[in-house]
Parts: C-alpha cells; sequence; structure tokens
C-alpha cells in the first residue's frame, strides 16, 4: 500500500501549497494535526507554569513569586490546562483525525466549521496571551467566582471573552462529531458496530451541547457586571451569589465529563487490541458512557456543600454523585475483565493504560470522599481537592492523552517513537505523579487549604516533597514529548496496522491518504472481533 | 454548510445548534425564576412599567416575519423566485421594525431613569434592580440575536439573488429560517413573562 499518496502529500483544496494548504485545509486529518502542535504548545506552556507553582510552594514564604504573581499564576494555570488542553485535546485532536476514519467517512459532516473551530480555538488562545498585558493576568482562579471577579480590577472580561470563544468552539466541534456520527457512518455501520472511543465522543458531544451555553451565559453575565454593574449576582442589591456558583457549576461538573469521556474512550480502544480479546461488556460501556452523560449533568452542587445550600439540596446532590461513580466503575471493570485471560503484548499505549486505569481508580475514590457531604466539610477547599482532581484530570484524562498519544502516533505520522524512551518516560512520569500529589491527600487532610501562597510550618514536609515530584514528572512529560517529536523525522517506518487493532483506522495506510480509504472499507459485525487476527498469524 | 448534499444532516447540525441557543437563554430563565420566586411583588411592580402596547406590537411583528420566512421557503420550493425574495425583504423589514421599537421602548426607559447602575434603581427595592436588569440582559440578548438572524436572511436572500438557493438546494435559506424561528420563539416566552403574566 505505499503507492498511495498520504493526506501530507495532497492538499485539500488541491489549489494551496506550503503553509495555505495548512492553513485553509478542511481535511480532517490536517485539522486534527493543526490541532497537536497548538494545544502541546499550550500544555507545555501550563506544565511550566505548575511546575513554577510548585517551586515556590516548596518552602515557608515568599521564595520566588510574590502573592499577586502567585494568584495570577494558578489562574493562568487552571484556565489553560482546562479550556486550551484538557477539554480540546483528546476530542480536538483524535476525534478529528480518528473518528471518521472509525466510522468509515471520508471526512467530518461540516469540514469548513471544523476549520471555523480551529480559528476560534487559536482565537481564544489569543486573547488569554493579550489579557497578560495591561492591567495583568487574571487573579480569580478558573472558576471566576463572584464577587471577587466582578471587582478586581485584572483583564477578567477579556480572559473569560477567551473562555467564551473557546467553549463556542469545542460546541461547534461537538455539534460537528454528533452529524457525523448519524449521517456519515457507513451503511454497514450499525450503532452497535461503532468502536467505543467514537461512542465515548458522541457522549462527550451531547454533554458539550447541554452544559457549554450555560458557561456562555454565565461568563456573559460576569461580563456584563463588569461592565455595567447590573448587580444580578450582587447582594446589596438583590443579587445572589450562589446563584452565580450553581450556574458555574451547572456547566463545569459536566465539562469534567466531557474530560473524562474521551479519554476513557481511548483506554477502551487500547486495552482490547493489546490483550488481543474483544472488550468486556461492549454495550455495557457505551450505555455507561450514556448514563455518565445523563447522570454527570445532574451533580453539579456538590462543589458547593459549603457554600449555604439548603441541607435538603447537599443530600440530593450528594446521593445524585454517588450513582454517577457506578458507570465509570462499570468502565474499570470491564478494562480489568478484558486484560484476564487475554493474551497481554506489553507497549508503551498499554503501559500507559494501565497507569491510567490506577491512577484514575484512585481519583474517582477519593472523588466519593468529597461526594459524601460528612468528610466534604472537613476536605473542602484543601489540597486534598487539589489532589483528588489531578489524580482524576491528569491521572485520568492527561495518561488517556499520553496512551492515545503513543497508540495512534505511527497512524498519524507512519513513524515509530523510541519504545525506551516511552517506557522510562512514563516510569518519570508515573513515579513523579505520586510522588507530587500524594503528599497533598495528606496535608489536605491536615487542612492545608488550596490557592494559599504560604502556609503553616506543619505542611512544609508535604509541600517540599511535591516540589520534588513535581520536577521528575516534568521531567518525564518533556522526554516523552521530545521521544514523539523524534520519532516524527527518525523514527522507523510503520505499516498500516502496528499494533494489530481491528478498528478501521487500521486497515488504512499510515498516514492515511486524503480520502481515507483505498477501498471500500469492511465493516465487521462486532468492532473488537480478533478471531481474523489469530487466524492470519497461524 | 453548502459543501455536503446531505440536507438532512445540514438540518440536524442546525438543529443541534438551535438546542444550544436553547440553553443559553435557559440560563437566563433559571435567573428569572428564581428571583421571580424570591421578589415576587417588586416583579410584579416592574411589570407594571413595562409597556404591554410595544411587547404586543413586537410580537405580531416577529410573527409575521416567521410566517414571511416559512412562506419564502415554500416559495423557493414552487421555483418562484421573485416571490421569496419579496418575502424575505418583508421579514427583513419586520426585523428592523422590532429594532425601532425596542429602541424606543429602551431610550424611554433611560429617559424615566430606568438603566442598570442608574441611581432611581438603586434607591428602590433590590427586586426592581434585578427585573430590570434581567429585562436589560434577557432582551439585550434577543436583540442581538435578532440582528444574527437578519444577516443570515440577509445572506440568503443574497444567494437566492445570485440562484445559489433553488429549489433543489435551498437548505441553507431552510436553516436561517429554523434560526428565525428560534428567536421568535424566545421572543414569545419573553413576552408573558415580561409584559403578561404581571
Amino acid at each position: 500500500m505505499t503507492d498511495v499518496k498520504s493526506f501530507f502529500e495532497t492538499p485539500a483544496p488541491p489549489k494551496y501549497s506550503g503553509i495555505l494548504s495548512w492553513l485553509i485545509t478542511t481535511d480532517h486529518k490536517r485539522i486534527g494535526i493543526l490541532y497537536l502542535f497548538s494545544i502541546l504548545g499550550w500544555f507545555a506552556l501550563a506544565i511550566i507554569i505548575g511546575l513554577l507553582i510548585r517551586l515556590e510552594l516548596m518552602f515557608i514564604g515568599e521564595t520566588i513569586f510574590s502573592p499577586e504573581q502567585y494568584n495570577a499564576l494558578f489562574t493562568l494555570h487552571g484556565v489553560i490546562m482546562i479550556f486550551l488542553f484538557i477539554i480540546p485535546a483528546i476530542p480536538a485532536i483524535f476525534g478529528n483525525f480518528i473518528l471518521p476514519i472509525q466510522v468509515g467517512a471520508d471526512d467530518v459532516f461540516f469540514p469548513k466549521i471544523n476549520l471555523l473551530s480551529w480559528y476560534l480555538y487559536m482565537l481564544g488562545g489569543l486573547l488569554a496571551i493579550i489579557s497578560l498585558f495591561g492591567d495583568g493576568p487574571p487573579d480569580t482562579g478558573w472558576t471566576f467566582y463572584v464577587p471577587f471577579s466582578v471587582s478586581t480590577n485584572t483583564n477578567v472580561s477579556l480572559t473569560i471573552a477567551a473562555a467564551f470563544i473557546l467553549g463556542f468552539s469545542s460546541m461547534l466541534t461537538a455539534i460537528n462529531f454528533i452529524t457525523t456520527i448519524h449521517r456519515l457512518k457507513a451503511s454497514q455501520m450499525k450503532w452497535m458496530r461503532i468502536p467505543l472511543f467514537t461512542w465515548s465522543l458522541y457522549a462527550t458531544g451531547w454533554v458539550q451541547l447541554l452544559a457549554t451555553p450555560i458557561i456562555a451565559i454565565t461568563l456573559l453575565l460576569v461580563m456584563f457586571e463588569r461592565w455595567f454593574n447590573i448587580g444580578l449576582f450582587d447582594p446589596d442589591r438583590g443579587g445572589d451569589p450562589i446563584l452565580y456558583q450553581h450556574l458555574f457549576w451547572m456547566y463545569s461538573h459536566p465539562a469534567v465529563y466531557i474530560m473524562i469521556l474521551p479519554g476513557m474512550g481511548i483506554i477502551s480502544e487500547i486495552i482490547p487490541t493489546f490483550a488481543r480479546k474483544s472488550i468486556f461488556g461492549y454495550k455495557a460501556i457505551v450505555f455507561s458512557s450514556l448514563m455518565i452523560a445523563v447522570a454527570g449533568s445532574l451533580v453539579w452542587a456538590h462543589h458547593m456543600y459549603t457554600s449555604g445550600m439548603s441541607d435538603t439540596a447537599v443530600f440530593v446532590f450528594s446521593l445524585l454523585t454517588f450513582i454517577v461513580a457506578i458507570p465509570s466503575a462499570i468502565k474499570v471493570f470491564s478494562w480489568i475483565s478484558t486484560l484476564y485471560k487475554g493474551s497481554i503484548q506489553m507497549s508503551p499505549p498499554l503501559f500507559y493504560a494501565l497507569c491510567f486505569i490506577y491512577l484514575f481508580s484512585v481519583g474517582g475514590l477519593t472523588g466519593l470522599v468529597l461526594g459524601a457531604a460528612g468528610p466534604d466539610i472537613h476536605v473542602h477547599d484543601t489540597a486534598f481537592v487539589v489532589a483528588h482532581f489531578h489524580f482524576t484530570m491528569f491521572g485520568g484524562t492527561g495518561f488517556a492523552f499520553f496512551a492515545g498519544l503513543h497508540y495512534w502516533w505511527p497512524k498519524l505520522f507512519g513513524r515509530m517513537y523510541n519504545f525506551k524512551t516511552a517506557y522510562l518516560s512514563g516510569v518519570l512520569i508515573t513515579v513523579g505523579f505520586m510522588f507530587h500529589y500524594v503528599p497533598m491527600f495528606i496535608i489536605g487532610l491536615q487542612g492545608m487549604p488550596r490557592r494559599y501562597h504560604d502556609y503553616l510550618p506543619q505542611f512544609e514536609q508535604g509541600n517540599y516533597l511535591a516540589g520534588y515530584g513535581a520536577v521528575i514528572m516534568v521531567i518525564g512529560m518533556f522526554m516523552m514529548l521530545i521521544n514523539l517529536l523524534i520519532g516524527i523525522k527518525k523514527g522507523a517506518v510503520t505499516d498500516s496496522n502496528p499494533w494489530g487493532g481491528v478498528t478501521l483506522e487500521w486497515q488504512v495506510p499510515s498516514p492515511p491518504p486524503l480520502h481515507n480509504f483505498v477501498s471500500e472499507p469492511k465493516i465487521m459485525d462486532y468492532p473488537y472481533d480478533f478471531s481474523r487476527f489469530f487466524k492470519k498469524n497461524k | 454548510m453548502q459543501s455536503s448534499s446531505d440536507h438532512e444532516g445540514s438540518k440536524l447540525g442546525m438543529w443541534l445548534f438551535l438546542y444550544t441557543e436553547i440553553m443559553l437563554f435557559g440560563g437566563l430563565f433559571v435567573l428569572y425564576a428564581v428571583y421571580y420566586h424570591k421578589f415576587t411583588d417588586d416583579f410584579i411592580a416592574g411589570g407594571q412599567q413595562l409597556d404591554t402596547f410595544f411587547g404586543t406590537l413586537n410580537t405580531v411583528i416577529l410573527l409575521i416575519s416567521s410566517f414571511a420566512v416559512a412562506a419564502a421557503i415554500t416559495a423557493i420550493q414552487n421555483n418562484s423566485k421573485k416571490i421569496a425574495i419579496i418575502l424575505l425583504g418583508s421579514s427583513l423589514l419586520c426585523g428592523f421594525l422590532f429594532l425601532i421599537n425596542k429602541y424606543i421602548e429602551w431610550s424611554h426607559k433611560f429617559e424615566v431613569g430606568i438603566y442598570p447602575n442608574s441611581e432611581k434603581l438603586l434607591e428602590s427595592d433590590p427586586g426592581l434592580n434585578i427585573f430590570f436588569g434581567l429585562y436589560y440582559v434577557i432582551t439585550g440578548l434577543h436583540g442581538v440575536h435578532i440582528i444574527i438572524g437578519m444577516a443570515l436572511l440577509v445572506w440568503s436572500l443574497v444567494r437566492v439573488k445570485s440562484n445559489h438557493i433553488t429549489d433543489q438546494n435551498y437548505v441553507l435559506l431552510e436553516n436561517a429560517g429554523l434560526y428565525w424561528h428560534l428567536v421568535d420563539l424566545i421572543w414569545i416566552f419573553i413576552f408573558p413573562l415580561f409584559y403578561l403574566i404581571l
């Protein structure tokens, strides 16, 4: 199949070449690559900011930043990681590149809108950069809580505008994916034949449509408050600040499922491929994705147990929070059961996926500590919360993203990275991760508040240790990224199916040609049927 | 959107987008519901200061314009380009009339000192401040949507004129129409909440 020209060599639309062939492209694969490099750039920046925060916290008192600078830095770290990395990363990169191929389509349904989403993403990023200058970067934390976000003199309006535009971009991507799955999947591709990664993006798309407009209106209201002083959230003038928190979390809690669902989709692809075994509970995983989408939209107020809600509300939201843990657990058990008696072949993607299962489980279980109304009062707004959501967001989504990078990298570029370096960096990241966040669980339980520039002497040891973990982890991540980038140029050339995967993207050449499929894709009755693979190898 | 020949899919995409618009205004209606519960008496007092005549007039105007857009689609299906252009033009005219009315209404309120952060509102009951705050935010955002909808109608009009929208390929016009109906429908909710039931 080497005689087929890859999409790198065939610009679409065909009349452009060079840089224009990328900037005006409507090819979903090229847009995926555009996203890949812009998102990785932001990711690297936010990693460094995060490292600086940890270095500041290693010692009592002012180490490298003033309190104001520290407030700005943790806000930037949160805003960039959430709006510019975690939410768009997996859908925009792998969703764009892999989803149309997995359903047997040539492209997404609205290719031009797809490109528009990328430009909106870049515009949002640009605004975020501009907000650093002038009145100075925002210092509200990524939650933009009123009344501080309305009264502070920093560039909150610009940052909010950036978040608004980024929300619009992710919404358009969601519309694109849902329409693509409904209208462009190959005629043989019945709903129960769709690969799980695509299913997870389908569920994510619906959450994005359901939730993103709420954050859009909430952020607009904060801007209106800053410009016109209406008083909708100002208790002196009849407003209710808790209502802001409700509106904010009505989006931002479902948003954590926007972040984690695509990651779960990646893991559901990797585990069966390297266990050489059909995934356990395909339908259960599909329905748990949809259940997470529904139930995850109804638990937002568990972020607000201490903000003055009624006890009834606290009880209801605590109960719902426990219910949403069930579908996540279904997935974890299904992955483990898939590995059971499988013919496991170790590889970097599987290594990252296994780390994911462990770290995500810790994150999920500590989430129950926070979801229960009693213990939450004790650990609310402490380092425990920070450790918990980093275990889910970074140990979960982040590791799934790394696993996805290693899994699909040969498909994206047709070349393999160095395995040894990939394993080594994976070990460094995981070990650093544990050293970084486990101490935060402990000092959090002891009462170390989050978002504080300074702390009491009893928290020094934990913060000091976490700093070392952060350094190890960051070294590991840059090692991993550099290894991947070197792989593009110097890696060994791979064939269309280096892992022995069975979903459609492994039937097309690496990198795929412009129209994805050289011949009509052969769609199986069941997406994870490895029997064909075993027959071939006999 | 024109690049695909699957009109059903294009419309599906538009419906999904409309759904996000409903959620956007839904957030504001949540605010309305909560504050109405909290300040029922002030909301009633505030509602009586709004002019039901202008509200009704604008409702009628929007209903007529929605009809005109729907009729324009039928006209295109029957290949009568001229009638379609006239109908689209008249719905645009209705959009303008709506905005003019809104302008008169708002500037009247400004004259009597009712606008966000005005002294009169600061001195009056907090509930009244919230009521008019919501009034300006909701009708203002709706006004922005009217302008976006009119832009879509203008674009469709140009495409009809240049024969890009024909009886075979009118999905763009249909989608613009869907958007316009949604803007109309949101007004149908705003109108009773601010002008009628209070």
